[in-house]
């Protein structure tokens, strides 16, 4: 699935923070959503190629995609259905 | 995938009903979503751990506590800005600038050196300030618990600490840790 065909509510630039600050704003970031609602986010930290994954995993929300632009890692995270 | 559904179909159950089932056996256990962790240390490079972990479980969906005790107190201090330092002394990993003998690190100075060097390091890399972290934490309501014995014996009142900082003993914190999968000690 490429960039273009995925609806983005929000998009969240995470670029230039360290770990914990990327998953601590993408949390707060989703909380805004709807279920359903995708949320991208851009980051430079290394960590969160592991990181965001496993956040999703773990709060129930959705890892649509994620690719490399140059420096940026870019992640498209749908919002899960039970997401409080 | 198909003989799947065919098999819940049987049982008059959907996938979505199957889901809802776990999830809601999953809930009932909250140990699955509970992080209780113990900040003991005070120094600078260390108050980053609890602060760090605690605010990534929140982040997460869980609920976070941290207990503050002993030298931890330090990072839910009023004045944790001027309390955070690190030491070079007894700090053997600890990178310098330039190789030098361990008696050096114990002279007048090379403290705040250490610190400023540390601070300045962390900026560059754009690490999280402890003040963010703190702000973040407790934004995303993370419990900060200050153990009341340690308190009594450094001279501390509530008024010393952060708005919201909680304050509690070895039993509270237990009482959280047993209904906790996640419990850590730094």
């Amino acid at each position: 699935m490429s960039q273009t065909e995925i609806e983005t509510a929000v998009v969240l630039d995470a670029r230039g923070l360290l770990c914990p600050m990327p998953i601590v704003k993408t949390a707060k970031a989703m909380k805004e959503l709807e279920p359903g609602q995708v949320l991208k986010v851009t980051a430079t930290d290394r960590g969160s190629l592991a990181d965001i994954p496993a956040w999703a995993k773990s709060t129930g929300n959705e890892l649509l995609e994620q690719h490399e632009e140059g420096d940026t890692f870019v992640f498209f995270l749908r919002k899960g259905e039970e997401v409080q | 995938m198909l003989e799947e559904q065919h098999l819940l179909g049987a049982q008059g159950l959907s996938e979505e009903d199957v889901r809802t089932i776990v999830r809601a056996e999953l809930d009932r256990d909250k140990a699955n979503r509970t992080a209780a962790i113990i900040a003991s240390k005070g120094t600078l490079d260390w108050a980053y751990v609890p602060l760090i972990l605690g605010t990534t479980a929140a982040a997460s969906g869980m609920d976070a506590s941290i207990f503050f005790t002993f030298y931890g107190l330090n990072v839910i201090h009023k004045d944790f800005e001027h309390l955070l330092k690190v030491s070079p002394v007894g700090n053997p990993d600890m990178p310098m600038p330039v190789p030098m003998p361990t008696f050096v690190t114990a002279l007048p100075g090379m403290g705040p050196l250490a610190t400023r060097m540390m601070k300045a390091k962390f900026r560059s890399k754009h690490v999280a300030g402890i003040r963010e972290l703190l702000e973040s934490a407790q934004d995303l309501g993370v419990r900060l618990i200050a153990c009341q014995m340690t308190m009594d014996v450094f001279g501390y009142g509530p008024d010393d600490f952060l708005d919201g900082v909680e304050f509690a003993g070895a039993a509270a914190f237990l009482a959280e840790a047993r209904q906790a999968h996640v419990t850590l000690f730094v």
